[in-house]
C-alpha cells in the first residue's frame, strides 16, 4: 500500500515543479478553502473569512433572526445568510439530530435551547467556540447564561435570549378578591386557597406537568438532580433536597385541587389568562411579549413580581427556557459561521433581538437605563425589566442539564404526568421518571448512577 | 410505519410469477415481455416498498448508542421487544380498540349502506355524500376539531355541562380516552366503509330482487338471503383495512396528546411507541424492531380475518 502512495506523491511533486503556474493557482485555491473551513482561528481570521464569498445556512425559529441576517448581509455583502425555520424546539432538534447522524445536511449555525445544548455538545456535534477566541466574550453575559453554554470546559454556543423566572400575576383578580402578592411559596399556597374558595372556577395557576417548568423549579429550590462528569458519567437523583422541596410544595397545590388542569399554550390557557381564571404564571422573562400578543383583552391587568421563594427574605431564581446559537461541527465555513454567531449575540444582533421582544442575556443591555426604565403599557406602566433583571441576577448557581435531556423531557408526561393526572405524590412520579431516564441513559451507553 | 403498509401488497408478488408459469413449456427462449410490462411497477415497488422493509430488518439487528457507536447485536432487540411491558401495553390497547371499535363502525356503515340502497330513503344521494364527507376531512383536522369539542372547560362538552347542568366526564381522561378516539375514528371511516358496501350492493342484478319479491320475500328476507351474502367479500375487505387501521393507530392519539399529555403516553399505540423511540429517543434500531413485530402481528391477524371471511363464502 505504502509504495504506490509515495510513488504518486513523488510523481505529483515532479509534475508540480515542472508547472509552476499551476502549482501556485492550486495553492491559492487550497488556502482560501482552508481559511473558510479552518478548525481554529482568531478574530482577524474571522474578519478575513467574512470578506469572502460565502453562504451560511442558519436554522432558527426566533423571530429576530431574519432581521439579524439582513443586517449582517448589509455589513458583509459577500456573505449570504439562508435562514431556515426547521421547526420550533424539539421539531428542529429531531431534524438536527438526523442530519448529524447522517453526516451531512446540517446547517452552519443552529439555534439550540440551553436544556438541549449538552446533548449536542457532548456528542461532539458542535464546535467549541473557544477555538475561535469567542470565549473572551464571557464578561458580556450573565453568569447563568454563560454557565449554560460553558460545558465540560468548552463554549458550545453564544447565549441569545434568557428566561430568568418571575411571577406574572393578574392585578385585577388580586384586587377583586382582596389578595396580596405572595413572596414565599407558603404564602402562594395560602393565596391559592383563598382565591379558589372565593371563586371555584379560578385557580392560582395552571400546570398539567411540564418538564421545563419542573426542572426550573427544582433549580430554584437548589436541587442538582443531574450531574455529568467526563461527558459520559451521569449521576441522577430526583429525590435530592431541592427536588423534594419542589415536589412537597407543589403536592399541596395539586392534592388540594388548586391548580387548573389546563395545558400551557392551549386555547383554554389563553382564555384563562384573559378572563382571570388563571391568576398567576411562574415563567421565564420572555413571557411579556407572549402575553401582549396572545392575551390582548387583559391589557393593563397583568403585573410582574419576583418568583416566590422557599424561605422568607431569601432571593433565589432560576432560568426557564432561553437558548443560544451554536456552530455545527459539520460546517464547512466555521470561521464565517463563528462571525455570524458573534454578530448575532454580541454585536448588533442583540439590539435587533431585544426590539423583537427577546429578553437579552448580555449584561450591558440588561443594565442599560433604556432597558431598565422601559415602562410597559400592557403591564399598566410598570417597569417590568427591573423585576426581570433582578431575577437574572438571583439565578441559583450550579445547575446542569442531562446530556439526553430532550428525550428525558419527552417522557416526563408518561411518568410525572401520571402523578398530575391522579393528583398524587409528585415524589413518586419523579422517582418513576428517574428510573426511566436511568434506563435510557444506560441503554445509550452512558454510565448512569442513581 | 412503512413496514405495515408494505405487508399486504407483498402478497401480490407470487401471483405475478404464477401468471408466467403456463407459458414456460411453449417458449424455449425466456420471454421477457411480461417483465417489460410490470418492470416499471416492480422498480418502484422494490425501491419504495421492499427496500425500506429490508433496511428495517437490517437495522433491527444492530444497536446504535449515543456513546459507543454502532454494533451488531443479532436478535437482542427482538428479545427486548418481546419482554417490553410498554410494547405489550400498547398492543393490548390497540387490540381492545380493534375488538370494540371495528364491529361498531362496520355495523353502522352496513346499516347506512343498506338504508341508502333500500330505495325507501328520500334524498339518498344527499345522505350518501353527507356520510362520506368526514372521510374527505384530513385526519389531523378531524382530530383537532373533535379535540376542541371534547374540551371540558371551553369545548362543547364544557358548554353542555354548563348549560344543562350535566356532569359528562372528561372524554380525554384516563377512563374514556380510548372511547373518545374510537368515536373520532368511527366518524372518519363510516363513510369509507359505507361506500365500499354500497358499491357492492349496486352490482347485485335487480332481477334477483324481482324474483325474490315474486316469491313473497320481504325486505329483511332480501337483506338476509341476497344482500348480506353478496356483501361478504366487501365486509372482509373492510375488516382487513380496519385491522390495519387499528394496529396502525397513530394520527388521532398523537394529535390529542398535546391536549391530554398525561392520558396519552408516548407508547399509547405501537406506532406512537416506534415513532417516539425513533424520533425523540434516537433508538432507530429498536424502533425498527418494534415496527417489524407490529407488521408481522398485523399481517397474521389480517390473514385470519381474510380466512375466516372466505371460508364461510365457500
Amino acid at each position: 500500500m505504502k509504495a504506490p502512495h509515495s510513488n504518486t506523491r513523488l510523481r505529483r511533486t515532479a509534475l508540480a515543479v515542472a508547472t509552476g503556474l499551476a502549482l501556485s493557482v492550486s495553492l491559492a485555491a487550497c488556502a482560501s478553502t482552508g481559511g473558510g473551513g479552518a478548525e481554529t482561528g482568531t478574530a482577524d481570521d474571522i474578519e478575513a473569512a467574512l470578506q469572502e464569498e460565502t453562504t451560511l445556512t442558519v436554522w432558527a425559529w426566533a423571530p429576530a433572526v431574519e432581521d439579524i441576517a439582513t443586517a449582517f448581509e448589509k455589513k458583509y455583502p459577500n456573505v449570504t445568510v439562508d435562514v431556515v425555520n426547521a421547526g420550533t424546539g424539539n421539531d428542529q432538534y429531531i431534524k438536527l439530530q438526523n442530519a448529524i447522524k447522517a453526516g451531512s445536511g446540517a446547517p452552519d449555525v443552529a439555534q439550540i435551547e440551553y436544556y438541549a445544548l449538552p446533548q449536542f455538545a457532548l456528542s461532539e456535534a458542535l464546535v467549541d467556540l473557544s477555538d475561535f477566541g469567542l470565549d473572551s466574550l464571557e464578561d458580556q453575559y450573565t453568569a447563568s447564561t454563560w454557565g449554560s453554554v460553558n460545558l465540560d470546559g468548552g463554549v458550545y454556543a453564544l447565549p441569545q435570549d434568557s428566561g430568568p423566572m418571575a411571577m406574572f400575576y393578574n392585578q385585577a383578580v388580586f384586587d377583586q378578591y382582596g389578595l396580596t402578592v405572595p413572596t414565599t411559596w407558603d404564602e402562594y399556597i395560602a393565596t391559592a386557597e383563598k382565591l379558589h374558595a372565593a371563586n371555584p372556577n379560578a385557580y392560582i395557576t395552571n400546570d398539567t406537568g411540564d418538564a421545563g417548568f419542573a426542572t426550573s423549579m427544582i433549580w430554584q429550590a437548589g436541587g442538582q438532580p443531574f450531574t455529568t462528569t467526563d461527558s459520559t458519567d451521569v449521576a441522577i437523583n430526583l429525590q435530592d433536597e431541592g427536588s423534594k422541596k419542589f415536589a412537597d410544595t407543589w403536592n399541596q397545590l395539586l392534592e388540594k385541587d388548586l391548580i387548573a388542569p389546563t395545558s400551557s399554550w392551549s386555547d383554554e390557557w389563553y382564555r384563562g389568562l384573559g378572563d382571570g381564571t388563571i391568576a398567576t404564571l411562574n415563567i421565564g422573562a420572555w413571557m411579556p411579549g407572549n402575553l401582549e400578543s396572545g392575551v390582548p383583552e387583559a391589557a393593563g391587568n397583568w403585573r410582574v413580581a419576583p418568583l416566590p421563594v422557599y424561605e422568607a427574605g431569601d432571593t433565589a431564581s432560576a432560568e426557564n427556557g432561553g437558548g443560544g446559537d451554536a456552530v455545527l461541527a459539520q460546517s464547512k465555513n466555521k470561521l464565517a459561521a463563528a462571525g455570524f454567531v458573534e454578530f448575532m449575540n454580541s454585536g448588533e444582533g442583540t439590539q435587533i433581538s431585544i426590539d423583537a421582544g427577546g429578553f437579552p442575556s448580555t449584561v450591558a443591555d440588561l443594565e442599560s437605563d433604556e432597558f431598565l426604565g422601559y415602562e410597559s403599557e400592557y403591564f399598566g406602566g410598570q417597569k417590568i425589566n427591573e423585576v426581570l433583571v433582578q431575577s437574572a441576577n438571583d439565578v441559583v448557581e450550579g445547575w446542569s442539564y442531562l446530556p439526553f435531556q430532550v428525550y428525558s423531557n419527552s417522557i416526563f408526561s408518561d411518568t410525572v404526568g401520571q402523578s398530575y393526572a391522579d393528583k398524587s405524590d409528585l415524589n413518586a412520579g419523579l422517582t418513576d421518571w428517574q428510573k426511566a431516564i436511568v434506563a435510557y441513559g444506560n441503554e445509550q451507553g452512558f454510565t448512569v448512577t442513581e | 410505519m412503512t413496514t405495515l403498509s408494505t405487508l399486504p401488497p407483498s402478497g401480490q408478488a407470487p401471483s405475478t410469477q404464477a401468471l408466467q408459469k403456463p407459458r414456460k413449456p411453449r417458449v424455449q427462449k425466456r420471454d421477457w415481455t411480461g417483465w417489460k410490462f410490470i418492470g416499471p411497477f416492480m422498480i418502484v415497488f422494490a425501491l419504495v416498498l421492499i427496500a425500506p422493509v429490508l433496511y428495517s430488518i437490517y437495522l433491527s439487528f444492530f444497536k446504535d448508542q449515543l456513546v459507543g457507536g454502532n454494533s451488531f447485536v443479532g436478535f437482542e432487540n427482538y428479545g427486548q421487544a418481546l419482554t417490553d411491558p410498554k410494547f405489550w401495553e400498547s398492543m393490548g390497547r390497540v387490540t381492545l380498540f380493534f375488538v370494540v371499535q371495528v364491529p361498531i363502525m362496520l355495523g353502522i356503515a352496513l346499516f347506512a349502506a343498506l338504508a341508502i340502497d333500500s330505495a325507501r330513503l328520500h334524498l339518498s344521494s344527499f345522505f350518501r355524500i353527507a356520510i362520506f364527507l368526514p372521510y374527505a376531512v384530513p385526519a389531523v383536522v378531524a382530530t383537532l376539531m373533535w379535540g376542541f369539542m371534547y374540551g371540558t372547560k371551553f369545548g362543547l362538552v364544557g358548554n353542555l355541562n354548563d348549560f344543562f347542568d350535566l356532569a359528562i366526564p372528561n372524554p380525554l381522561g384516563n377512563t374514556w380516552v380510548l372511547a373518545a378516539i374510537g368515536n373520532i375514528v368511527t366518524w372518519e371511516f363510516i363513510g369509507y366503509n359505507m361506500i365500499l358496501f354500497y358499491a357492492a350492493l349496486r352490482v347485485i342484478p335487480t332481477d334477483l330482487y324481482e324474483a325474490a319479491s315474486l316469491d313473497g320475500a320481504n325486505a329483511f328476507r332480501i337483506i338476509r338471503s341476497i344482500k348480506l351474502p353478496t356483501l361478504r367479500p366487501a365486509i372482509v375487505i373492510g375488516g382487513i383495512f380496519s385491522v390495519i387501521g387499528s394496529f396502525q393507530l397513530f394520527n388521532e392519539p398523537s394529535i390529542l396528546q398535546s391536549l391530554a399529555p398525561n392520558t396519552i403516553s408516548t407508547y399509547f399505540s405501537p406506532n406512537m411507541y416506534a415513532y417516539n423511540l425513533s424520533f425523540s429517543g434516537q433508538q432507530y434500531n429498536y424502533s425498527a424492531t418494534i415496527a417489524i413485530i407490529v407488521g408481522l402481528i398485523t399481517a397474521v391477524i389480517a390473514y385470519i380475518v381474510q380466512n375466516s371471511g372466505s371460508r364461510k363464502e365457500v
